[in-house]
C-alpha cells in the first residue's frame, strides 16, 4: 500500500509518508514531530496514534520500542464540553 | 568547542537572535536549550500577534515585528506554511472606563502608524456576530493583528539559521556560566565545555537563573499562564478577542480549533506550569458568558506555560553594565512570541555595536535603576 494512503493519526490526518518525511529531516521524538504535524493533538489525544508512532520512531532510530518516549498526557482525558463545565460547578460554593 | 557568542534558550527569542546575528555575518554561533525546541514559553503560548497595546514601547515593537511577519515565509525561505494570519484582534470594553483607556489607546497606537480603531457594539457585532450584547459596550480593532503558529515559526528561524551556520544543540542544558575578572571565559553544559566571551540570556521562564549562572541579578520571575484547546470546527470567528476586565483571550486557529487562556491573579511565582481545574473552571465559565456559543465546543487539552514577568511587563533588551559579553532579552511578559522579529534584530544589533534601528533606552535594564516611574503595560491578560 502506498505511504500516502496508510493514515497514522486519524484525528489530524497525517499519514504514513507525513511522518517518515518528518524522521528524515531530523525530528525523532514525538513531541518534535507533534509540533511541526500535529500528530496526536486532535480529539483522541494520541489513543491512536501514539503507538503507531512509537513503533515507526523505534524503527527508524532502531531502538527498542521501551525506550521510545511517547506523547504527554494532559487534562482533559475526554472531550468535555465547556457549557457542562460552567453547569456543573455553578452551584458549588 | 569555541564560540564566538553562546545563546542559552532556542525558543522564539534565541532563534531570532541567532538568525539575525548569522545574516549580520557572524561566525561560530551556538544555541543551547534544555528541552526540545519550543518546549519552554514558546510552545505554549497563544499564537497571537497583537499591535494594540498601552506603552509606546510595546506598540512600536509589536508594530515593526508585524511587519516582519508579514515577509517572514519568504525571507527565511521556510517551506512550511507559518499560518500568518490577519484577521485582527478585537479588544473589548465593557465598562466606562475600559472606553476611555482604549480611546487614549488608539490615539497612541495611531501615532505610531498602527492602523487600530474604536468601534461601537453594533460595529463590533458586525466582525463578531457572537459577542455578548449585553457584556460587551465597544471594541478597539486592528486589522493586521493575528495569527501566527508559534512552532512553525520557530522551525522557520531555525531552519533559516542553520542554512548560515548556526549550531543548536536542544536538550542540552547549560549548567555554568564561567566568568574570571568580571569576563565571561567558559560556557558549561551536560556534554560540552565551550570557550567563549559572549552569551545572551534568552532562556524565557529561567531567565532569572541563567542571569545567577553568570551572577546577574535581573528583576524578572516566572510564573505560571493555562491556557486551553478546544475540538476544531467551521470557521465562525475571524479575529482574537480580548478583555482585559473580562481576563479572557479566545482565539480561532486556521486549523480551527479555539485557543483561549486567562490569568490568576494568585497564582504563585515559580516554575510550576501545571494544569488546574480552578482554571478550567474559570476559563469555562468567562468564554460562555462572553462568547455564548462557544459553549457547545468540546475541550481538547490544557496546559501551562511560563510568563516571565519583568517590573512595568516590558521586555528587557540591551546589554547590562553588571557584566561585559552579557546580553539580555527577557522579562517579555507573556509577549516574547510576537516581539521575537524585534528583539532578534535590536540584540543582534546591540551586540554587533551597530546603531539600534530603534532607541532602545525604555527597554535596557538600567530603567528600573533609579527607580524613575516608567510607564506600566496594563493591557495584559
Amino acid at each position: 500500500m502506498n505511504k500516502k494512503d496508510i493514515i497514522i493519526c486519524r484525528c489530524e490526518d497525517v499519514s504514513l509518508e507525513d511522518l517518515h518525511n518528518c524522521l528524515e529531516e531530523g525530528y525523532t521524538t514525538f513531541e518534535d514531530i507533534k509540533r511541526i504535524l500535529r500528530i496526536g493533538m486532535g480529539p483522541c489525544q494520541g489513543n491512536t496514534c501514539g503507538l503507531l508512532a512509537q513503533r515507526e520512531i523505534a524503527k527508524f532510530l532502531k531502538l527498542p520500542l521501551n525506550q521510545v518516549e511517547v506523547h504527554k498526557v494532559r487534562p482533559l482525558i475526554t472531550g468535555v464540553k465547556l457549557k457542562a463545565i460552567v453547569e456543573n460547578t455553578k452551584h458549588e460554593s | 568547542m569555541k564560540a564566538s557568542i553562546v545563546i542559552i534558550g532556542g525558543g522564539i527569542s534565541g532563534v531570532a537572535i541567532a538568525y539575525n546575528l548569522a545574516k549580520k555575518g557572524m561566525k561560530d554561533i551556538v544555541v543551547f536549550d534544555d528541552n526540545y525546541m519550543t518546549g519552554g514559553a514558546t510552545g505554549r503560548c497563544g499564537a497571537g500577534v497583537r499591535q494594540q497595546w498601552g506603552t509606546k514601547g510595546n506598540c512600536i515593537m509589536a508594530k515593526m515585528s508585524v511587519d516582519f511577519f508579514e515577509i517572514a515565509q519568504e525571507e527565511l525561505r521556510y517551506h512550511r506554511d507559518i499560518e500568518f494570519k490577519q484577521e485582527g484582534y478585537l479588544i473589548v470594553a465593557t465598562n466606562k472606563e475600559e472606553d476611555e483607556q482604549f480611546a487614549k489607546n488608539v490615539i497612541l497606537q495611531n501615532s505610531v502608524g498602527i492602523p487600530a480603531k474604536q468601534l461601537t457594539l453594533e460595529e463590533a457585532l458586525e466582525i463578531v456576530p457572537h459577542l455578548n450584547k449585553d457584556v460587551v459596550t465597544s471594541a478597539t480593532f486592528c486589522n493586521t493583528d493575528g495569527h501566527l503558529n508559534p512552532f512553525l515559526m520557530t522551525d522557520a528561524y531555525y531552519h533559516a539559521a542553520k542554512r548560515l551556520g548556526v549550531k543548536f544543540f536542544y536538550n542540552e542544558k547549560v549548567t555554568d556560566i564561567i566568568v574570571e575578572n568580571n569576563k565571561i571565559t567558559k560556557v558549561i553544559t551536560k556534554n560540552y565545555e565551550v570557550i567563549t566571551n559572549k552569551v545572551v540570556n534568552a532562556a524565557g521562564g529561567f531567565s532569572y537563573e541563567v542571569g545567577q549562572l553568570a551572577g546577574v541579578e535581573l528583576p524578572v520571575y516566572s510564573e505560571n499562564h493555562e491556557i486551553l484547546v478546544t475540538e476544531p470546527i467551521e470557521k465562525i470567528q475571524g479575529p482574537m478577542v480580548i478583555s482585559f476586565s473580562k481576563n479572557i483571550y479566545c482565539q480561532q486557529v486556521p486549523h480551527g480549533s479555539f485557543i483561549m487562556g486567562r490569568s490568576d491573579s494568585e497564582v504563585e511565582r515559580g516554575h510550576d506550569i501545571g494544569s488546574t481545574h480552578k482554571f478550567l473552571d474559570e476559563m469555562a465559565k468567562t468564554v460562555v458568558n462572553l462568547l455564548p456559543p462557544l459553549g457547545d465546543l468540546r475541550v481538547i487539552r490544557q496546559w501551562g506555560g511560563s510568563y516571565n514577568v519583568s517590573p512595568d511587563r516590558q521586555p528587557i533588551i540591551g546589554d547590562t553594565d553588571q557584566l561585559e559579553g552579557y546580553y539580555l532579552a527577557v522579562g517579555f511578559s507573556g509577549h516574547g512570541f510576537m516581539f521575537a522579529p524585534m528583539t532578534g534584530l535590536l540584540v543582534s544589533e546591540v551586540i554587533l555595536g551597530l546603531p539600534t534601528t530603534i532607541d532602545i533606552t525604555d527597554l535596557h535594564i538600567d530603567r528600573f535603576k533609579n527607580n524613575e516611574t516608567t510607564e506600566y503595560e496594563h493591557s495584559v491578560v
